[in-house]
C-alpha cells in the first residue's frame, strides 16, 4: 500500500535542524534518509523507515517553499505563509547564507555577475548578494546586513566577497596560496574601512564596493615619497633613527628601506589601472612580505617599522599629503600585518 | 438604510511581476460589495504599491451586510488588453455587526488566486456604521453572536440555553452549470467560492432570525457544512444551539479571581464596564446575589444548594437527609415532567454542545444514532429545499425516538454529517441521549453563574476529588446526603446513573449500583458523544480508541446501489461497535467519550472509522477481561494456539492498565445487590438506518444471549479480528492522545501548542481485495499516520495530542484519503513543580494525585467559580485568605506587551481554550472556504507539494483574518472539509477546503503575574497566604 499523497502542515512551521543541514548540503531525500538512519534516529525514537521518509519529504517540501523567501530574507519576516518564530527565522537565514570558506577562497576575485558555477548554491548566494548591493551606496557590510538579515560577522564576510569581486584582485597565484579566506576578508574590511567614500562621508555617492576614483587618483601624489630622492633619504633616516635599537632586524631594514618604500608606495600608485589593481596582493606579498620573511622579520618588527614608516613623513619638509598618506597606510598596514604569517 | 460599510485600500506588497518586459506591475484594486464596485487608481510600475485610497462607502441593508462578503480584487492594468486579475480577498464583515466583537478589520491579507495561490498581500481597513432601526420587520439578524465552540464560551454566562437551531440552503453548483464549459477554471472556482460565501452568510442570517424568535442572542456549537452533491446541487446546512448569553461583568469575573487571581485579573483591561470598586470590596459578589433574587424557590429544585460546595458545612433547604433513596423516585418523575415541559415546546430537543455548565447534565443514557441512505436528484427549486429538509427532519425524528427509548428527553453532543458518492448519499446523525436540568432551559429561572469551565481547563479529578458539585438534581441529592455522612466519596457520578427504567430497559443491560455513591444504578459500560464532564471522577488517564473497518460493495447504480449500502450498514455498525467494545476492554476502561462514527461511501466499498476517548469512570464497574474460545476442541495445537492468544490479550490488558495508570481502589464488598458484574456485553447504542424513510430497524448489539466478552474463534476471519485487536500500538512514551477537548487524567498543561493538519491518500492496491486485506490496509494506514505524528512532534514530549480528528474520504476507486487535525499540547510531567499555576489548578493536580488529605482546602477554592453562595462562612474564610493575594496581583498587573515580530503570531487550536491563557474577547466566527486548482501539478511538486502549499495557504489566510480582527488566536478550529481530486494524466489537481473557528484575544497568565515568568521549578509563591492556599 503506497501513499500517493502525504503531507503534514503545522500552524507553527516545524524546522528540523538536522534535515535542514542535509538539505542545504544538497542531499536528495533518499540520501538524507540514509544519513538520518545512520544517525540512529530509528533506535532512539522507535519508528520506521517509512515514517522517516515521510518526515524527510515534508521537511524538504517546506524548505523548497521557503527557499524563495530565503533569497530575500526580509520577506521571510513579512510573509504570512509560514509562521516561524523569529529565532528560527534567524537560524534559517544564517544557515542558508553560511558558506564554506575554502570555496569562498577559491572564488575570491572572480567575476560573480556571470553564472560560472551554476551547480553551487553558495555561489548563487554570492551572486545574489553581489547583485543586490552592487549599486547601493553606503557601507557595504551594513547594506548586506539590512538586505539579508545576516549576523554582522557573516555580513562582513559577504562584503569582502563583493569587494573582491568588484576589484577583481588576483588571489589565485601560487605565492598567495598561504593566505586564507579570513586573511583576505580582513584585508577587504580594512581597505573598505579606510579607503571607501563611506569611511569619510556617509552620504557617499559611490558604493563602498568600489574604491573611490578620486582617492585612487590622489594616491599618485604619494609617489613623491620615492621619486624625490631627498624625501626618500630623509624618510629613511627618520625611520631608522626612530627604530635603532628597537628592532632586531635593523641592518636588514637599513639595507632594504628604499626597496620596501618603493614597493609600498607604488602598490597604491598603480591602483588606478584595473590591470594593476589585480596585482595588489601579489605585489604586497612579492615585494614586502617575502623580502621581510627571508630577512626573518618578526611580526613585531614589521608592526614597529610600519608605524614609524607611516608617521615619519609628517616631519618631512615639503610633504603636504600626510592625511592622505596615513589613510592609505592605515589599510596597507592592517593588510600586511594580517598577511604576515607562514 | 441601516448600515454604512467603509473600506480603505492602503497598500500592497510583494505583488507578482505581471509585466515581463519591465519586471513590474501596474496594480489597482476593485472593491465590490453587493452590486456596487469602486476602484482605486492605478499605481504604476511597482510590486509594493501605495494606493492610500479614500474611504469607499457602501450604503446597504443589514440583510445584505450579513449575506454578502466584501470582495477585493487586485488587478494589473493593461492599456492594450484586458486587465489581468492578480488575486482576491474575501472579507466576512459579520464580526463587525455585533457590538461586543471587533470594531474594525485592519491588516495585511494574502491576495489569493485559485490557480496560483497566494500572490502578495494587501493592506485593507474596513469599518461598519450601523444605524439601529428596531421597528422594522426584521429580515436580518445582526447582533446574534455565533460561536463554533461547543461549550458556553469563556467570559460569557448562559442565561438560558434555548436549544436546537438548524437551517439549510441549496443552490446549483456553479461547477456543474452549462456555463462552466465555456469559462476558465479560475472563473468557475471564483463563482463557487463567492456562491458558498453568500450561502453561508444567508444561512447564518436565517439561523440568527430563528435565534431571535427564540429570544436568544447567540448560537453556540455552530457547525456549518457543505454537501457537494455534484449534478444535483450544492447544499449548505448548519446546526447549532441557541442561547441567551451574558457577558460576564467584573464581579463575576472577579469571583474566580479569589482562587485563581493570576488568571482572572486579565479580564479587567478588556472589560467594557470596569468597576474597580468591586475589586476592593473583596469577595462579595453582587452578581451572585442578584441571580439569587432572580430565582424564586421552586420546591423541587434547591437553588441554595447550588453553592453547596462545602456540603458538610452548609445546611440544605428542603433536603431530606437519609431518605434520599425514597425521594429519588418522585423526584425523578418530577424532574422528568419539568424537563419534558421545557423540552416539549421544541421540535427537536437537541444540543450541539459537548461540554455543559455544571448541573446541566443530569443523566446520560448513551449514544443514539441514525443513518439514512438517499438517492440524490436535482434540486428543482432552490428556494424551496424541502426534500433535504424532510430528509433531515426524518433522521432527527429517529434520533428523538431513540432518545425517548432510553428514557431521555434530550440529545446532547449532537452532530450531523453526510457522505456522498456519485448519486448516493448517506445522512448520519448522532448524539448522546440525556436528561437535562430544566432550569437552564427556561427564561428567567437561571441562577448562579454558568460560566463554563475556567480558562484553564480544569481537567479531571481522579478518585476522591470533586469540583464544586452543583447539587441541582435529585440524583446527586442522594449522593450528597450520603456525602454528609461520608465525605470521602463525593458525587460526580450523577450523569452515569441510568435515566431509563430498570424494569423496562430498552435493551438488555447489566446494571450495578454506582461504584461512587452506591445509591443509583449504573450501566457497566457507557458510550457518549460528549466531552467528559468536568465533575466526572476518573481513574488514571484516557486514550484515543479507534475502530476501523472496510466493507467491499458491488458497484451498482441508483436504487440497487442504495439498497446494497443500506444492507451493509447494520453489519458495519455492529462490527464497529464490537471493535470499540473490545478495544475498550483491552485497555481496561469502561467508558467512551467524544464518540464519532463515520461511515464513508465509495464506489466499491464502505469504510467505517470510529474515534473516541476511552476512560475509566470510577462510578462504573471494573470491566472484565476478554476470553477467547475455540470452536474445535480436541485439537491440541489449536488449543495451544488459543491459549497463546489468550495470554497475549491478558498481557496487553495488564500492560495497558499500567500505561494508563488504571488502579481503581479496592472496594469493600459491602454493597448490597452489586456484585462485581459478570462480563457480559451490552450496548447502549441504538441505531437505525432506513433507505427511504419507511422502516426503522433497531439493532440488538448485545450479541444475543451470549457472553459477549467471549470472542469465539470459529473461522479465520475471527482469528484475524483478534489479531487486529492486538495491532494497535500504544503511543511512544511521553505521548498521550485523545479526541476530546481535554485529556482525562492530565491537567498540568504548559503553554506550548502545535496545531497541525496531516493528509494522506493511499492506494489500497490489491488485485483481489477482500474485507480482511482491506481492513488490514486501512488499519495500517491509520496506525502509520499516528506513528508519523508522534515522530514529527517528538520534540514536544511530554505532550498530549488532543482533539485528534480523523476524516476519511474515498475520492476514487481504491483510494483512501485520511485527514487529521489535532493539537499537541505540552504538559509538565512533574506535577509537584507547578508553583506557577494558580491555586485552582494546583488543587486539581493535587486531586489527581489521590491525596485526599490535601484535598479539602483547595476543593473549597476550586468550587468557588461555580458556586453562588457568598454568605457561607466557610467560603468567606477561604476568600479572605485568598484576597490579599488577589490584590497583590491586581496592583502589579502589567499591560501585555505586543510582540516585536513583523507578523503577529496567531495561535490555532481545535480546543475551546488555550493552556496557560485566558480568553478575554471573542471577535467573531471564522468560516472560510477555498478552492485551489492547478494545471501544472508536477511543477508544483506533485500532489503532496500542491496540497502542502494549499493547507499552508489556508492557515495563513485564517491567521491574517484573525490578526486583522485584532485577535491572536483561533479556538475551536476545525477543518470541516478537504476534498481533493487529481488527474495526474492531465497534470491537474483540485482541492476544496472549508475551515471554521472562533477568533479570540487571549492573554497569557504569565503576563499578568506579579513575578516575571520563571521556570516553574524555581517560582516561589508571592505571598505567605498563597503558600497556605496552595500547599
Amino acid at each position: 500500500m503506497s501513499s500517493d499523497l502525504d503531507v503534514f502542515v503545522g500552524n507553527t512551521t516545524l524546522i528540523d535542524e538536522e534535515v535542514y543541514r542535509l538539505w542545504l548540503d544538497g542531499h536528495s531525500v533518499a540520501e538524507a534518509v540514509a544519513r538520518r538512519l545512520r544517525g540512529g534516529v530509528l533506535e532512539r525514537e522507535g519508528t520506521s523507515v517509512a515514517v522517516l521518509q515521510s518526515d524527510t519529504r515534508d521537511h524538504y517540501r517546506t524548505f523548497q517553499m521557503l527557499e524563495r523567501l530565503l533569497h530575500a530574507p526580509p520577506r521571510l519576516l513579512q510573509q504570512l505563509l509560514f509562521q516561524i518564530p523569529p529565532e528560527r527565522q534567524a537560524l534559517l537565514v544564517q544557515r542558508y547564507y553560511a558558506f564554506d570558506e575554502a570555496l569562498a577562497r577559491e572564488l575570491l576575485g572572480k567575476k560573480l555577475s556571470k553564472g560560472t558555477k551554476k551547480e553551487l548554491d553558495e555561489f548563487d548566494n554570492f551572486k545574489r548578494v553581489f547583485k543586490a548591493v552592487e549599486e547601493l551606496r553606503g557601507p557595504l557590510a551594513e547594506n548586506i546586513q539590512q538586505l539579508f538579515l545576516l549576523p554582522p560577522p557573516l555580513a562582513r564576510d559577504y562584503a569582502a566577497i563583493v569587494f573582491f569581486a568588484n576589484s577583481r584582485f588576483e588571489t589565485g597565484k601560487r605565492r598567495l596560496q598561504f593566505l586564507s579566506f579570513g586573511d583576505f576578508a580582513a584585508c577587504a574590511q580594512s581597505m573598505m574601512g579606510h579607503w571607501s567614500q563611506g569611511a569619510l562621508a556617509p552620504e557617499a555617492a559611490e558604493p563602498d564596493g568600489d574604491l573611490p576614483k578620486s582617492f585612487l587618483q590622489d594616491l599618485k601624489e604619494l609617489k613623491v615619497l620615492v621619486s624625490d630622492k631627498d624625501l626618500l633619504d630623509q624618510h629613511k633616516s627618520l625611520v631608522c633613527s626612530a627604530l635603532r635599537g628597537k628592532i632586531s632586524v635593523y641592518n636588514e631594514l637599513e639595507a632594504n628601506f628604499k626597496a620596501l618604500s618603493r614597493a609600498l608606495v607604488n602598490v597604491g600608485g598603480k591602483l588606478t589601472h584595473a590591470r594593476d589593481v589585480r596585482d595588489f596582493f601579489v605585489d604586497l606579498v612579492e615585494k614586502v612580505i617575502e623580502p621581510c620573511r627571508s630577512d626573518k622579520w618578526s611580526l613585531g618588527d614589521l608592526r614597529l617599522f610600519l608605524t614609524h614608516y607611516t608617521a615619519a613623513p609628517r616631519n618631512l619638509p615639503g610633504f603636504r599629503h600626510q592625511a592622505l598618506w596615513e589613510r592609505y597606510m592605515a589599510a596597507i598596514t592592517a593588510c600586511l600585518l594580517r598577511m604576515y604569517h607562514d | 438604510m441601516p448600515g454604512k460599510l467603509k473600506v480603505k485600500i492602503v497598500a500592497g506588497r510583494h505583488l507578482p511581476v505581471m509585466d515581463r518586459a519591465s519586471d513590474l506591475t501596474d496594480a489597482f484594486v476593485e472593491v465590490k460589495f453587493g452590486n456596487t464596485t469602486f476602484k482605486t487608481d492605478v499605481y504604476p510600475k511597482s510590486l509594493n504599491p501605495q494606493w492610500n485610497s479614500e474611504w469607499f462607502k457602501f450604503e446597504v441593508d443589514d440583510e445584505e451586510l450579513q449575506d454578502e462578503p466584501l470582495q477585493i480584487t487586485v488587478l494589473d492594468h493593461d492599456t492594450y488588453s484586458a486587465n489581468d486579475a492578480i488575486g482576491k480577498v474575501y472579507i466576512d464583515i459579520d464580526p463587525l455587526l455585533y457590538s461586543e466583537a471587533a470594531t474594525v478589520i485592519s491588516g495585511w491579507f494574502p491576495i489569493y488566486d485559485t490557480i496560483h495561490g497566494i500572490r502578495g498581500e494587501i493592506n485593507v481597513v474596513v469599518k461598519v456604521d450601523l444605524f439601529n432601526d428596531l421597528n422594522r420587520f426584521r429580515q436580518s439578524s445582526c447582533g446574534v453572536k455565533f460561536f463554533c465552540t461547543t461549550s458556553i464560551p469563556k467570559c460569557y454566562r448562559a442565561v438560558v440555553i434555548h436549544g436546537f437551531v438548524e437551517e439549510l440552503v441549496v443552490n446549483e453548483d456553479p461547477e456543474y452549470q452549462w456555463i462552466d464549459r465555456i469559462r476558465t477554471p479560475r472563473a468557475s472556482n471564483e463563482a463557487r467560492q463567492r456562491l458558498i460565501s453568500l450561502m453561508s452568510g444567508e444561512l447564518q442570517r436565517k439561523i440568527g432570525l430563528k435565534v431571535l424568535e427564540m429570544r436568544g442572542n447567540a448560537v453556540v456549537g455552530y457547525l456549518q457544512c457543505f454537501d457537494l452533491e455534484g449534478e444535483s446541487g450544492l447544499v449548505v446546512r448548519a446546526i447549532g444551539t441557541a442561547c441567551t448569553l451574558d457577558k460576564l461583568s467584573n464581579t463575576s469575573a472577579f469571583l474566580p479571581a479569589c482562587n485563581s487571581p493570576s488568571k482572572e485579573m486579565k479580564e479587567i483591561p478588556f472589560n467594557e464596564d470596569p468597576n474597580p470598586n468591586t475589586y476592593s470590596s473583596g469577595p462579595s459578589t453582587p452578581l451572585k446575589n442578584q441571580t439569587y433574587s432572580f430565582s424564586p424557590s421552586k420546591s423541587y429544585s434547591r437553588q441554595s444548594s447550588s453553592s453547596d460546595t462545602d456540603l458538610s458545612l452548609t445546611p440544605k433547604t428542603g433536603m431530606g437527609s437519609g431518605s434520599a433513596g425514597k425521594e429519588g423516585g418522585p423526584f425523578k418523575t418530577l424532574l422528568r415532567q419539568q424537563t419534558q415541559s421545557a423540552l416539549e415546546q421544541r421540535e427537536f430537543p437537541f444540543f450541539t454542545l459537548t461540554t455543559f455548565p455544571p448541573g446541566f447534565l443530569v443523566h446520560v443514557g448513551g449514544v443514539v444514532s441514525a443513518r439514512s441512505v438517499k438517492l440524490l436528484d436535482r434540486i428543482h427549486n432552490p428556494d424551496e429545499p424541502e426534500t433535504r429538509d424532510a430528509w433531515w427532519a426524518e433522521i432527527r425524528q429517529e434520533i428523538k425516538s431513540h432518545a425517548k427509548a432510553l428514557g431521555c428527553h434530550a440529545v446532547v453532543g449532537y452532530s450531523e454529517s453526510t457522505s456522498i458518492c456519485e448519486e448516493v448519499c448517506i445522512l448520519s446523525a448522532s448524539g448522546t441521549a440525556a436528561v437535562l436540568n430544566p432550569r437552564f432551559l427556561q427564561d428567567g429561572t437561571m441562577e448562579g453563574c454558568l460560566e463554563q469551565r475556567l480558562s484553564w481547563q480544569p481537567g479531571f479529578f481522579s478518585i476522591g476529588s470533586e469540583k464544586g458539585e452543583v447539587d441541582f438534581f435529585p440524583q446527586s441529592q442522594d449522593s450528597s446526603s450520603l456525602l454528609g455522612i461520608e465525605e470521602a466519596s463525593p458525587p460526580g457520578c450523577g450523569f452515569c446513573h441510568i435515566p431509563y427504567d430498570e424494569l423496562n430497559m430498552p435493551f438488555p443491560a447489566h446494571l450495578t449500583y454506582c461504584y461512587n455513591c452506591r445509591k443509583q444504578k449504573v450501566p457497566d459500560v457507557l458510550f457518549t458523544t460528549i466531552d467528559l464532564p468536568v465533575e466526572a471522577v476518573v481513574v488514571g488517564k484516557g486514550c484515543l480508541i479507534q475502530a476501523r473497518l472496510c466493507r467491499l460493495k458491488k458497484k451498482a447504480q441508483a436504487e440497487a446501489n442504495a439498497t446494497s449500502i443500506s444492507n451493509l450498514l447494520p453489519f458495519m455498525e455492529y462490527e464497529v461497535h464490537t471493535q470499540l467494545m473490545n478495544k475498550l476492554k483491552l485497555r481496561g476502561m469502561n467508558a467512551l467519550f467524544g464518540l464519532r462514527i463515520q461511515i464513508t461511501v465509495g464506489e466499491n466499498m464502505l469504510m467505517g472509522l470510529a474515534s473516541a476517548t476511552g476512560v475509566y469512570l470510577a462510578a462504573l464497574p471494573t470491566p472484565g477481561g476478554i476470553q477467547i474460545a475455540g470452536k474445535t476442541p480436541n485439537d491440541g495445537t489449536y488449543e495451544q494456539h488459543i491459549s497463546h492468544m489468550q495470554k497475549k490479550i491478558n498481557d496487553t490488558i495488564a500492560k495497558n492498565k499500567e500505561l494508563y495508570e488504571i488502579n481503581p481502589p479496592e472496594l469493600p464488598e459491602e454493597i448490597i445487590g452489586s456484585p462485581i458484574p459478570e462480563p457480559r456485553q451490552r450496548s447502549r447504542l441504538l441505531r437505525s438506518q432506513s433507505e427511504s424513510s419507511d422502516e426503522v430497524t433497531e439493532l440488538d448489539l448485545s450479541h444475543g444471549k451470549k457472553d459477549a466478552f467471549v470472542l469465539e474463534i470459529d473461522d479465520t476471519d475471527a482469528m484475524e479480528d483478534v489479531h487486529s485487536l492486538l495491532t494497535d500500538v500504544p503511543p511512544p512514551s511521553g505521548f498521550y492522545s485523545c479526541n476530546t477537548e481535554i485529556m482525562p487524567g492530565i491537567n498540568n498543561w504548559t503553554p506550548e501548542i502545535q496545531m497541525f493538519t496531516a493528509v494522506r491518500v493511499s492506494r489500497l492496491s490489491n488485485i483481489n481485495p477482500t474485507n480482511q486485506t482491506l481492513n488490514k490496509n486501512f488499519n495500517d494506514l491509520c496506525e502509520n499516520l499516528l506513528k508519523s505524528l508522534y515522530f514529527k512532534l517528538r520534540s514536544m514530549v511530554p505532550c498530549c495530542l488532543c482533539h485528534v480528528n480523523f476524516t476519511v474520504a474515498l475520492p476514487e476507486d481504491e483510494l483512501v484519503q485520511i485527514a487529521v487535525t489535532a493539537v499537541a499540547i505540552t504538559y509538565d510531567k512533574n506535577q509537584a513543580l507547578q508553583a506557577n499555576k494558580a491555586p485552582t489548578e494546583k488543587s486539581q493536580q493535587r486531586a489527581s494525585t489521590d491525596n485526599e488529605e490535601q484535598l479539602q482546602f483547595p476543593l473549597e477554592l476550586s468550587s468557588d467559580p461555580l458556586s453562588s453562595q457568598p454568605f457561607s462562612p466557610a467560603k468567606a474564610t477561604s476568600l479572605e485568605k485568598a484576597s490579599p493575594l488577589a490584590e497583590g496581583y491586581l496592583r502589579h498587573r502589567s499591560v501585555p506587551s505586543g510582540t516585536n515580530s513583523t507578523v503577529s503570531v496567531v495561535k490555532m487550536t481545535p480546543l475551546s481554550f488555550l493552556p496557560g491563557a485566558k480568553i478575554t474577547k471573542y471577535l467573531g466566527i471564522i468560516n472560510m472556504f477555498f478552492i485551489r486548482e492547478t494545471t501544472s501539478l508536477r511543477e508544483e511538486g506533485g500532489v503532496s507539494g500542491f496540497l502542502h502549499a494549499f493547507i499552508a495557504e489556508v492557515f495563513a489566510m485564517v491567521r491574517a483574518h484573525v490578526a486583522a480582527l485584532g485577535g491572536n488566536a483561533v479556538v475551536s478550529y476545525i477543518m470541516k472539509q478537504c476534498v481533493f481530486m487529481e488527474n495526474p494524466n492531465k497534470n491537474q489537481a483540485q482541492c476544496l477546503i472549508n475551515v471554521s473557528g472562533d477568533a479570540v484575544i487571549f492573554v497569557r497568565e504569565s503576563e499578568l503575574e506579579v513575578l516575571p515568568v520563571q521556570p516553574p521549578a524555581a517560582a516561589p509563591q508571592p505571598t505567605g497566604s498563597a503558600g497556605d492556599v496552595t500547599t
